[in-house]
């Protein structure tokens, strides 16, 4: 029995060494084919947040379908790379990047200057309009949101702003709720948690459209508008520029607008 | 020189893209994360939620927990033929509760209570004390059954037989013993159980985590948020240990082993 003891002892250490040996065998060789350094040899690695219709989209068959990953698609073939997309919370995706946990953060990021200040971006491919979600009826408007409980996603610009202090045209901390998605904000508007929920436009489009009984409404107006853009870790100018020139062709052949026009139904 | 000057200093140096040394980078993340726009507020109102998560959890748990102990406990031990239908019957409920919410994961019922049971409620903290507190009764009550069971049945069976009362012997006899050897594991769960109220940030309950959180997206910069937040736990458990420790050794006073 003591035997057997030492020999199972051993046995898993030897396995685990072995799990050590091959977690380190992966960074060893970081050169692309196409002369681009990527983090994982040939493989574009994307972080983002599946909450965010119809820009990213985690399919039923838990594949991701959306604006932004088919133009990431597109744009890792155009590098000749095989397109990664690693699934997160928003403001883990826009970390992993800066951390250089991936190549590149997609999601409808809006470009702002504290943003800027930690990470690079790429030329903008689309423009971000937040409107404000309400049910019908409601007595909020535009004007008089900071009296009210406001649903946001955690770490997107809508976040940032409304929970920023009164000074600085914010709501404060108090009025501002921090959802992990976008979608669970909207859940807690329907169930009356929150009275107002501030997110881009098309998603909130499409949470509108998915709830039909639920009695939402878009507010007229804008609240803010926003240029999004890829993001990429600070000081990565290779892989900027390969990406600003991929995004540069694939606007010139319409692809862009082939996609946007794919996802965007008129209204 | 002024320390909010400072830290605007080395912040624009830091945006244009210059190099800090290691003191000075330290330092810049430091004010940004705890001094910066009096963010230590933040904490401080994070701390005071979770707090009150840990009380009002830790009520409900040991009252739920404590009668559903005794309820299993009284119907396991009555004597042999001897079978009373209405503890049959709450017998029955309180397992159904223990299987239920210890086979499945905390976030879950949390999410459950928060989106589709209370869902008309805008007190988060409230609906998270409570789904932790039912989340923590039923393993208090596993807890407490084992102390009240490793209690030998003869001493209660002395003490009626003395002419004492169902709740005397409890109060006076079973009880005082089998707290002194629960105690170490219900410290450790009351332990888990302030832990474990960080899951409420998850249904947008206002306390540390969810301010770390947030502050950590508002400057791009987690470690310094996480580390004050952790620190902040791990001084108060801490505290609870030594606190649980002094306790034990209170009841083990009368020992004379």
């Amino acid at each position: 029995m003591k035997n057997f003891k030492k020999i199972a002892a051993l046995a898993l250490s030897a396995v685990m060494c072995l799990g050590l040996l091959t977690a380190c065998g992966n960074k060893d060789d970081k050169q692309a084919g196409s002369g681009l350094e990527t983090l994982e040899t040939g493989k574009l690695i994307l972080s983002t947040n599946s909450d965010f219709p119809p820009y990213c989209i985690l399919a039923d068959d838990g594949s991701f379908e959306g604006i932004d990953y088919e133009l990431a698609a597109k744009i890792a073939e155009k590098l000749g790379l095989e397109l990664v997309i690693d699934d997160m919370a928003f403001d883990a995706a826009l970390t992993a990047v800066q951390n250089g946990q991936s190549d590149v953060a997609m999601g409808g990021i809006s470009v702002n200057d504290e943003r800027k200040a930690v990470m690079d971006f790429t030329d903008t491919y689309a423009t971000g309009v937040q409107v404000v979600i309400v049910k019908e009826g409601s007595p909020v408007t535009m004007d008089n949101l900071g009296d009210y409980m406001i649903g946001t996603q955690l770490g997107t610009t809508g976040y940032l702003y409304a929970s920023d202090t009164p000074e600085n045209d914010g709501y404060g901390e108090d009025h501002v709720i921090g959802y992990e998605g976008g979608a669970m904000a909207v859940q807690a508007l329907i169930n009356g948690t929150v009275d107002a929920v501030i997110i881009d436009d098309l998603p909130a489009k499409e949470y509108v459209a998915a709830n039909p009984n639920a009695g939402l409404t878009i507010l007229e107006g804008t609240w803010v508008t926003e240029d999004y853009a890829i993001g990429v870790k600070k000081g990565n100018t290779a892989m900027l520029e390969a990406l600003n020139q991929a995004l540069k062709e694939l606007k010139e052949d319409g692809t862009v607008q082939e996609i946007m026009d794919k996802y965007i139904k008129a209204d | 020189m002024d320390w909010a000057q400072y830290y605007a200093q080395l912040s624009a140096m830091a945006k244009a893209g210059e190099d800090l040394g290691f003191f000075e980078n330290f330092f810049r993340l430091f004010y940004q994360a705890f001094v910066e726009g009096e963010r230590w507020r933040l904490y401080v109102k994070g701390f005071a939620a979770t707090l009150e998560l840990t009380v009002l959890a830790l009520c409900i748990g040991i009252v739920l927990g404590v009668l559903v102990a005794v309820v299993r406990t009284a119907h396991d031990q009555q004597r042999r033929g001897h079978k009373n239908p209405v503890l049959s019957l709450f017998n029955g409920l309180c397992k159904v509760y223990t299987t239920v919410i210890r086979g499945t994961p905390m976030m879950v019922q949390l999410l459950i209570w928060s989106f589709v049971i209370f869902s008309f409620s805008r007190n988060r903290v409230l609906i998270g004390a409570f789904g932790i507190g039912v989340n923590s009764g039923a393993y208090v009550a596993e807890i407490v059954r084992g102390g009240l069971m490793s209690v030998d049945v003869g001493q209660s069976e002395a003490s009626r037989s003395l002419g004492l009362g169902y709740f005397d012997t409890m109060r006076f006899i079973v009880i005082p013993q089998a707290f002194k050897n629960i105690l170490p594991a219900l410290g450790n769960e009351f332990i888990t159980l302030f832990k474990d109220t960080s899951l409420v940030s998850a249904i947008g309950g206002a306390e540390l985590i969810y301010y770390a959180r947030a502050i950590g997206s508002k400057t791009y910069e987690y470690m310094f948020p996480l580390y004050g937040a952790a620190l902040m736990y791990l001084i108060f458990c801490i505290i609870l240990t030594w606190l649980q420790g002094k306790l034990e050794r209170r009841l083990r006073q009368s020992d004379k082993r």
